[in-house]
């Protein structure tokens, strides 16, 4: 493998790593800090994908328009849907989240398979995205993807900040440490909670959207999603942000290399990933010990 | 008291001629056909190709197959391979169909074929490629109206050795069954014929995240590359090639199924491919222009490779029946009957091989607009070597 090959495949893993993070952290959110198990939360991934699949005809070439109004939508979605669903489950057990959540999957995939239907569907790469960058004769590259990583860069900071470095950050950690303490200060936790699950939501649609001029929309996009992403909270170290960040790349780096030269373990090769790291440190790469 | 008992004679010998009225009709009444074909999800139209194809040839016999009716009873098989034997059980088990015609899923098609084998129903395969129907899974009362995975693979590896005059190639496709025997039979073809096939990508199905597959053709730059897909990953993956700007440079085949159906969502990006199939749009010849001519006008619609193999399906079910005069009971004429057929079929005459899979021409096509335009034909009477198959 040549240079400008080896250059452009760390180009595709860290794209493809920036995009799970961008679902994982929604997870780590909604998973790690608020301590439910969402198996749903790869079907938030499809609906955002199938939202940029009815949004880009009407935006046309204005993606990061309809990006906006994509993301409006979900988190109206995911305060919606916490306000119907998810506040009941947090004082429950685990297997009842299982259950409840992996409901919600079926629900969606059906409510997907009555509006949409059971196509796979492409959506245009906008044109002033279209086309690709080159370097010399060493490499080149698609616009598309350069965009894609930046996005995802610019969000992983956002988020960063908001969690470390602002007040709403402060509650959302207070809150998961102790939910009581943090309501006997005056905070109104229920709605805090709203909150963070629109977000994670938000989050995740945001990745399905971004995802789908790269990688087709089709039904069962979620649970592929959805496996990777847990696994990667579990490598990360559970609720931790910038765990979840580092473990993506790590998983970006190894399926994209391990498609190239491993083909036939390409399937298992980040469940090696998570074994090796499970071994080393159970409690995950950025983890605190229990 | 006489009476009571002549009246109850008589009823009981009424009753009797009905019932032996009934059996008898067992033979000459509606012969019953169970289809078993996708009619929801991503297959959905080429199920309803497959059954049109299948009843415009009986129509085209006055509705009867051997001077019998026929009766249909349809199954969605929903593509899924998980409730196939549930479903393939319900016109065997409690429909009693005489034949079942299905499917288009390899997978359900081969739970289909298992089925077929322990009832001694005869089933008819309209599309499903998968090599071993009728590889080690054949038996006499199981045909295939359609295509082994490995023939038109095949013959685009000797088109690409012997004509193209590749020499190195790539292969690409999704890590299952369908895939890998497409690009065994590909690799045969070509390696046959002096090729090398240089390196073998895969990614697991479905996934349709190409690109640092792609960065891998573009690094090594074979002199071709030959992808298995079909459907929505087909329209993705012809498109990604041409965006990754390969499609210049590195020529792109396949078998029919990368541009068949999905010629209007890969655009642009198809034009000029190569791929071979048992069909091609422009074969122009009196028997397909008067099945084309009589499909449209039935259906208003343009028929494609699966109406016609669909009708053709009905064809060789014809032809069994007509040997038998219709009683299909007669395992032995019917299977031999098909086995020695022509079938007069849209796509050219064909015949069954031992394995009962078609011996036919497959053909080389181009893309033009949005046509797989007739190129020419790439090897005539091509037979599946049916590896496992014993019979």
């Amino acid at each position: 493998m040549d240079f400008g090959t080896f250059l452009v495949q760390c180009l595709n893993s860290v794209q493809y790593g920036l995009l799970l993070f961008l679902v994982a952290s929604g997870l780590t959110l909604i998973f790690g800090i608020m301590g439910v198990i969402n198996l749903a939360h790869g079907s938030f991934y499809m609906i955002g994908a199938y939202l940029a699949f009815s949004l880009a005809p009407l935006f046309g070439d204005q993606f990061l328009l309809m990006l906006v109004a994509g993301v409006v939508l979900a988190a109206i979605f995911g305060y919606v849907l916490e306000w119907a669903f998810f506040s009941y489950l947090y004082q429950r057990d685990h297997l009842q989240q299982v259950l409840m959540t992996y409901g919600l999957i079926l629900v969606f995939e059906e409510l997907r398979s009555i509006f949409v239907g059971n196509d796979v569907h492409g959506v245009k790469v906008p044109a002033w995205l279209d086309g690709s960058f080159a370097l010399g004769n060493v490499m080149s590259y698609p616009w598309y993807r350069l965009f894609a990583s930046a996005a995802c860069i610019v969000l992983a900071a956002g988020l960063y900040y908001v969690v470390n470095r602002t007040r709403l950050g402060m509650m959302i950690r207070a809150g998961a440490s102790n939910r009581d303490m943090v309501r006997g200060l005056g905070i109104d936790v229920k709605r805090l909670y709203r909150i963070v699950f629109a977000a994670g939501v938000a989050l995740a649609a945001l990745a399905g959207m971004i995802a789908a001029p790269m990688s087709s929309v089709y039904p069962n996009m979620g649970a592929s999603v959805l496996i990777i992403c847990f696994v990667l909270v579990v490598i990360g170290g559970i609720g931790s942000i910038t765990g979840a960040l580092v473990a993506s790349l790590l998983v970006g780096f190894v399926d994209t290399f391990g498609k190239v030269f491993f083909a036939d373990l390409a399937g298992i090769g980040i469940y090696l990933l998570m074994a090796i790291v499970l071994i080393w440190k159970p409690e995950g790469l950025m983890g605190r010990r229990p | 008291m006489t009476n009571l008992r002549t009246a109850r004679l008589a009823l009981t010998a009424i009753a009797l001629a009905a019932l032996a009225t009934a059996a008898g009709a067992q033979g000459t009444g509606k012969l019953k056909v169970g289809l078993m074909l996708p009619y929801s999800g991503t297959y959905t139209a080429l199920g309803v190709a497959i059954e049109n194809g299948f009843k415009l040839y009986v129509e085209q016999q006055g509705g009867k197959l051997a001077g019998r009716e026929i009766e249909y009873f349809k199954v969605d098989d929903e593509s899924d391979p998980a409730k196939a034997t549930d479903n393939v059980n319900k016109l065997i088990k409690r429909d009693n169909v005489d034949v079942i015609v299905g499917t288009v899923h390899s997978g359900v098609a081969m739970a289909m074929a298992k089925a077929a084998k322990e009832s001694g129903t005869v089933l008819i395969v309209p599309n499903a490629g998968a090599d071993a129907v009728t590889g080690p899974m054949c038996a006499p009362n199981i045909f295939r109206s359609s295509f082994s995975n490995w023939q038109p693979a095949f013959a685009m590896g000797e088109v690409a050795a012997k004509q193209q005059g590749k020499k190195k190639v790539m292969t690409i496709t999704w890590k299952y069954a369908a895939g890998e025997e497409s690009v065994n039979g590909f690799k045969e073809g070509f390696e046959k014929n002096g090729g090398k096939v240089d390196k073998q990508l895969t990614l697991p199905f479905p996934n349709v995240e190409f690109q640092a597959l792609l960065t891998e053709i573009a690094a090594a730059k074979p002199d071709a590359v030959y992808a298995f897909f079909a459907g929505g990953g087909a329209v993705k993956f012809v498109k990604d090639y041409q965006a990754a700007g390969l499609n210049k440079t590195i020529p792109l085949y396949g078998p029919g199924f990368l541009t068949d159906g999905t010629l209007d969502a890969q655009g642009e990006s198809a034009q000029g491919m190569l791929t071979t199939l048992h069909y091609a749009d422009g074969l122009n010849t009196p028997r397909d222009n008067a099945f084309r001519v009589a499909y449209a006008k039935s259906f208003k619609l343009q028929p494609d490779v699966y109406a016609v193999q669909g009708y053709d399906a009905a064809q060789m079910l014809g032809v069994g029946l007509n040997a038998t005069k219709g009683d299909i009971s007669k395992k032995a004429e019917f299977t031999g009957a098909i086995e020695k057929a022509k079938i007069d079929s849209p796509r050219g005459t064909f015949t069954m091989s031992k394995s009962h899979n078609p011996v036919q021409d497959i053909y080389l096509r181009k893309v033009e607009g949005k046509e797989n335009k007739l190129v020419s034909t790439a090897i005539k009477g091509l037979s599946d070597p049916a590896r496992g198959c014993r019979m």
